[in-house]
Protein backbone atom coordinates (compact mmCIF):
# COMPACT_ATOMS: atom_id res chain seq x y z
CA UNK A 1 0.00 0.00 0.00
CA UNK A 2 3.04 2.62 0.91
CA UNK A 3 4.67 1.70 -1.40
CA UNK A 4 2.73 2.86 -4.62
CA UNK A 5 2.84 5.56 -6.94
CA UNK A 6 0.14 8.06 -7.58
CA UNK A 7 -0.79 6.10 -10.84
CA UNK A 8 -1.17 2.80 -9.25
CA UNK A 9 -3.11 4.31 -6.83
CA UNK A 10 -5.12 5.93 -9.16
CA UNK A 11 -5.97 2.33 -10.40
CA UNK A 12 -6.68 0.63 -7.11
CA UNK A 13 -9.19 3.57 -6.31
CA UNK A 14 -10.74 3.65 -9.59
CA UNK A 15 -11.65 -0.27 -8.94
CA UNK A 16 -12.85 0.41 -5.49
CA UNK A 17 -15.59 2.79 -6.66
CA UNK A 18 -19.07 0.78 -6.81
CA UNK A 19 -19.85 0.65 -9.90
CA UNK A 20 -23.32 2.12 -10.24
CA UNK A 21 -26.20 -0.64 -11.33
CA UNK A 22 -27.47 1.20 -14.23
CA UNK A 23 -29.99 -1.22 -15.31
CA UNK A 24 -31.76 -1.31 -11.66
CA UNK A 25 -31.18 2.30 -11.22
CA UNK A 26 -33.23 2.85 -15.03
CA UNK A 27 -35.85 0.48 -14.20
CA UNK A 28 -36.61 2.22 -10.59
CA UNK A 29 -36.59 5.51 -12.37
CA UNK A 30 -39.07 4.27 -14.86
CA UNK A 31 -41.22 2.53 -12.26
CA UNK A 32 -41.03 5.69 -9.86
CA UNK A 33 -41.47 8.31 -12.29
CA UNK A 34 -44.46 6.13 -14.12
CA UNK A 35 -45.93 5.86 -10.81
CA UNK A 36 -45.64 9.53 -10.24
CA UNK A 37 -47.09 10.55 -13.59
CA UNK A 38 -49.63 7.88 -13.62
CA UNK A 39 -51.09 9.36 -10.10
CA UNK A 40 -50.61 13.23 -11.85
CA UNK A 41 -52.89 11.51 -14.71
CA UNK A 42 -55.70 10.21 -12.03
CA UNK A 43 -55.76 14.57 -10.65
CA UNK A 44 -55.89 15.68 -13.89
CA UNK A 45 -58.71 13.57 -14.77
CA UNK A 46 -60.30 14.65 -11.62
CA UNK A 47 -60.25 18.43 -12.19
CA UNK A 48 -61.32 17.74 -15.99
CA UNK A 49 -64.42 16.18 -14.51
CA UNK A 50 -65.22 19.06 -12.24
CA UNK A 51 -65.55 21.39 -15.43
CA UNK A 52 -62.10 22.95 -15.26
CA UNK A 53 -60.27 24.10 -18.53
CA UNK A 54 -57.08 22.74 -19.90
CA UNK A 55 -55.20 25.78 -18.47
CA UNK A 56 -56.82 25.97 -14.62
CA UNK A 57 -56.18 22.29 -14.96
CA UNK A 58 -53.01 22.27 -15.37
CA UNK A 59 -52.03 24.80 -12.92
CA UNK A 60 -54.58 22.67 -10.49
CA UNK A 61 -52.40 19.50 -10.82
CA UNK A 62 -49.24 21.59 -10.50
CA UNK A 63 -50.65 22.95 -7.04
CA UNK A 64 -51.56 19.58 -5.83
CA UNK A 65 -48.62 18.01 -7.09
CA UNK A 66 -46.35 20.28 -4.83
CA UNK A 67 -47.89 19.84 -2.51
CA UNK A 68 -48.16 16.08 -1.55
CA UNK A 69 -44.10 16.90 -3.36
CA UNK A 70 -43.64 19.21 0.10
CA UNK A 71 -45.92 17.47 2.61
CA UNK A 72 -43.86 14.25 1.67
CA UNK A 73 -40.38 15.54 1.89
CA UNK A 74 -41.48 17.26 5.49
CA UNK A 75 -42.40 13.82 6.98
CA UNK A 76 -38.96 12.82 5.79
CA UNK A 77 -40.70 9.89 3.15
CA UNK A 78 -39.81 12.03 -0.58
CA UNK A 79 -35.89 11.25 0.76
CA UNK A 80 -36.79 7.62 0.63
CA UNK A 81 -38.34 7.61 -2.71
CA UNK A 82 -35.43 9.90 -3.82
CA UNK A 83 -32.77 7.16 -2.88
CA UNK A 84 -35.25 4.33 -4.34
CA UNK A 85 -36.45 5.82 -7.59
CA UNK A 86 -33.70 8.69 -8.11
CA UNK A 87 -33.94 10.38 -10.95
CA UNK A 88 -37.62 9.14 -11.16
CA UNK A 89 -38.48 11.25 -8.20
CA UNK A 90 -36.35 14.12 -9.06
CA UNK A 91 -37.89 15.05 -12.46
CA UNK A 92 -41.50 15.17 -11.94
CA UNK A 93 -42.93 18.30 -10.32
CA UNK A 94 -42.59 16.85 -7.34
CA UNK A 95 -38.81 16.30 -7.37
CA UNK A 96 -38.81 20.26 -8.09
CA UNK A 97 -40.79 20.76 -4.59
CA UNK A 98 -38.89 18.58 -2.67
CA UNK A 99 -36.04 20.36 -4.11
CA UNK A 100 -38.01 23.73 -2.46
CA UNK A 101 -38.62 22.21 1.00
CA UNK A 102 -35.59 20.17 1.89
CA UNK A 103 -32.62 22.86 1.92
CA UNK A 104 -35.34 25.19 3.24
CA UNK A 105 -35.79 22.62 6.15
CA UNK A 106 -32.53 21.96 6.57
CA UNK A 107 -31.26 26.05 6.84
CA UNK A 108 -34.39 26.42 9.56
CA UNK A 109 -31.93 27.22 11.82
CA UNK A 110 -30.46 30.39 10.14
CA UNK A 111 -33.61 32.01 11.03
CA UNK A 112 -36.58 32.75 8.59
CA UNK A 113 -35.14 35.32 6.18
CA UNK A 114 -31.66 34.41 5.51
CA UNK A 115 -32.46 30.50 6.54
CA UNK A 116 -35.74 29.28 4.94
CA UNK A 117 -36.62 31.69 3.01
CA UNK A 118 -33.30 32.51 0.86
CA UNK A 119 -32.16 28.90 1.55
CA UNK A 120 -35.39 27.14 -0.80
CA UNK A 121 -34.02 28.89 -3.79
CA UNK A 122 -31.18 27.10 -3.86
CA UNK A 123 -32.14 25.13 -6.41
CA UNK A 124 -34.94 26.57 -7.75
CA UNK A 125 -33.57 29.55 -7.91
CA UNK A 126 -31.29 28.34 -10.68
CA UNK A 127 -34.32 26.55 -12.16
CA UNK A 128 -36.73 29.70 -12.19
CA UNK A 129 -33.77 32.13 -14.02
CA UNK A 130 -33.15 29.83 -16.27
CA UNK A 131 -36.80 28.93 -16.85
CA UNK A 132 -38.08 32.30 -16.98
CA UNK A 133 -35.17 33.75 -19.58
CA UNK A 134 -35.59 31.22 -21.98
CA UNK A 135 -38.97 31.75 -22.09
CA UNK A 136 -39.02 35.22 -22.27
CA UNK A 137 -36.35 34.97 -25.52
CA UNK A 138 -39.08 32.29 -26.44
CA UNK A 139 -41.98 34.61 -26.75
CA UNK A 140 -39.54 37.54 -28.13
CA UNK A 141 -38.58 35.64 -31.00
CA UNK A 142 -42.07 34.20 -32.03
CA UNK A 143 -42.69 38.03 -32.82
CA UNK A 144 -39.83 38.58 -34.80
CA UNK A 145 -40.43 35.31 -36.46
CA UNK A 146 -44.00 36.36 -37.06
CA UNK A 147 -43.55 39.58 -37.66
CA UNK A 148 -41.06 38.54 -40.39
CA UNK A 149 -44.23 36.99 -42.01
CA UNK B 1 -55.24 3.53 -21.69
CA UNK B 2 -54.50 7.15 -21.18
CA UNK B 3 -53.13 6.03 -17.98
CA UNK B 4 -50.77 3.31 -19.01
CA UNK B 5 -49.48 5.86 -21.72
CA UNK B 6 -49.15 8.58 -18.70
CA UNK B 7 -46.87 6.27 -17.04
CA UNK B 8 -44.97 4.65 -19.38
CA UNK B 9 -44.00 7.88 -21.58
CA UNK B 10 -43.46 9.65 -17.80
CA UNK B 11 -41.22 6.56 -16.68
CA UNK B 12 -39.07 7.15 -20.15
CA UNK B 13 -38.64 10.69 -19.39
CA UNK B 14 -37.35 9.99 -16.06
CA UNK B 15 -34.94 7.32 -17.49
CA UNK B 16 -33.21 9.76 -19.48
CA UNK B 17 -32.48 11.40 -16.62
CA UNK B 18 -31.03 8.66 -14.93
CA UNK B 19 -28.99 7.70 -17.62
CA UNK B 20 -27.66 10.95 -17.57
CA UNK B 21 -27.30 11.13 -13.93
CA UNK B 22 -24.72 7.40 -13.67
CA UNK B 23 -23.12 7.95 -17.36
CA UNK B 24 -22.24 12.06 -16.21
CA UNK B 25 -21.18 13.85 -13.11
CA UNK B 26 -23.92 16.03 -13.15
CA UNK B 27 -26.28 16.27 -9.89
CA UNK B 28 -30.03 16.14 -9.83
CA UNK B 29 -30.27 20.15 -9.71
CA UNK B 30 -28.40 20.16 -13.23
CA UNK B 31 -30.98 17.81 -14.46
CA UNK B 32 -33.84 20.20 -13.16
CA UNK B 33 -32.25 23.06 -14.56
CA UNK B 34 -31.39 21.54 -18.15
CA UNK B 35 -34.87 19.49 -18.43
CA UNK B 36 -36.99 22.95 -17.86
CA UNK B 37 -34.31 24.65 -20.36
CA UNK B 38 -35.21 21.71 -22.81
CA UNK B 39 -38.94 21.62 -22.06
CA UNK B 40 -39.55 25.27 -22.83
CA UNK B 41 -36.98 25.03 -26.49
CA UNK B 42 -39.35 22.15 -27.22
CA UNK B 43 -42.50 23.62 -25.91
CA UNK B 44 -41.11 26.83 -28.39
CA UNK B 45 -40.20 25.04 -31.48
CA UNK B 46 -43.63 23.45 -31.40
CA UNK B 47 -42.31 20.03 -30.75
CA UNK B 48 -43.87 18.93 -27.09
CA UNK B 49 -47.11 19.91 -27.60
CA UNK B 50 -47.66 16.40 -29.53
CA UNK B 51 -46.30 14.54 -26.46
CA UNK B 52 -48.70 16.41 -24.47
CA UNK B 53 -51.51 15.28 -26.30
CA UNK B 54 -50.63 12.02 -26.38
CA UNK B 55 -49.59 11.30 -22.79
CA UNK B 56 -51.18 14.07 -20.94
CA UNK B 57 -49.92 14.27 -16.96
CA UNK B 58 -46.85 11.93 -18.41
CA UNK B 59 -45.73 15.01 -20.24
CA UNK B 60 -46.77 17.47 -18.05
CA UNK B 61 -45.85 16.26 -14.61
CA UNK B 62 -41.83 16.07 -15.73
CA UNK B 63 -39.90 19.42 -15.15
CA UNK B 64 -40.20 19.17 -18.94
CA UNK B 65 -43.16 20.16 -18.75
CA UNK B 66 -42.99 23.15 -16.85
CA UNK B 67 -40.51 24.41 -19.39
CA UNK B 68 -43.66 23.54 -21.96
CA UNK B 69 -46.12 25.70 -20.12
CA UNK B 70 -43.79 28.39 -19.76
CA UNK B 71 -42.60 28.51 -23.54
CA UNK B 72 -46.39 27.87 -24.08
CA UNK B 73 -47.55 31.19 -21.88
CA UNK B 74 -44.77 33.22 -23.24
CA UNK B 75 -46.14 32.46 -27.28
CA UNK B 76 -49.75 32.86 -26.19
CA UNK B 77 -48.56 36.11 -24.31
CA UNK B 78 -46.66 37.71 -27.47
CA UNK B 79 -49.39 36.71 -29.58
CA UNK B 80 -52.05 38.81 -27.11
CA UNK B 81 -49.76 41.74 -26.00
CA UNK B 82 -46.24 41.67 -27.85
CA UNK B 83 -43.12 42.21 -26.16
CA UNK B 84 -45.34 42.67 -22.70
CA UNK B 85 -46.82 39.65 -23.23
CA UNK B 86 -43.61 37.64 -23.89
CA UNK B 87 -42.37 38.92 -20.39
CA UNK B 88 -45.13 38.28 -18.43
CA UNK B 89 -46.68 35.14 -20.42
CA UNK B 90 -44.35 32.52 -19.30
CA UNK B 91 -44.93 33.17 -15.22
CA UNK B 92 -48.51 33.43 -15.82
CA UNK B 93 -48.93 30.50 -17.07
CA UNK B 94 -46.96 28.71 -14.50
CA UNK B 95 -47.87 30.78 -11.62
CA UNK B 96 -49.69 28.25 -9.69
CA UNK B 97 -46.80 25.81 -9.28
CA UNK B 98 -44.42 28.42 -8.43
CA UNK B 99 -46.76 30.44 -5.86
CA UNK B 100 -47.54 26.63 -4.55
CA UNK B 101 -44.13 25.62 -3.83
CA UNK B 102 -43.35 29.12 -2.48
CA UNK B 103 -45.88 28.89 0.24
CA UNK B 104 -45.96 25.47 0.64
CA UNK B 105 -41.61 25.16 1.07
CA UNK B 106 -42.26 27.94 3.39
CA UNK B 107 -44.98 26.28 5.87
CA UNK B 108 -43.54 22.98 5.73
CA UNK B 109 -40.19 24.19 6.80
CA UNK B 110 -41.96 25.90 9.95
CA UNK B 111 -43.59 22.83 10.57
CA UNK B 112 -41.12 19.93 10.35
CA UNK B 113 -37.90 19.34 11.93
CA UNK B 114 -35.28 18.23 9.07
CA UNK B 115 -35.00 13.80 10.25
CA UNK B 116 -31.05 13.60 11.10
CA UNK B 117 -29.45 11.67 8.38
CA UNK B 118 -27.93 8.58 10.12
Amino acid sequence: MENMTNKEYQKYAEKKVPKPTYFKNMLMAFLVGGIICTFGQFIRNLLFKSGLDEKAVAGGTAIILVFLGALLTGLGVYDKIGKIGGAGAAIPITGFSNAIVSPAMEHRTEGLIFGVASKMFIIAGPVLVYGVTSSVLVGILYLLLTKGR
Amino acid sequence: MEYIRAFIVGGLICVIGQIILDTTKLTPAHILVTFLTAGVILGGIGLYEPLVKFAGAGATVPILGFGYSLAQGAIEGAKSNGVIGAFTGGITATAGGIAAAIIFGYIMSLVFKPKTKN
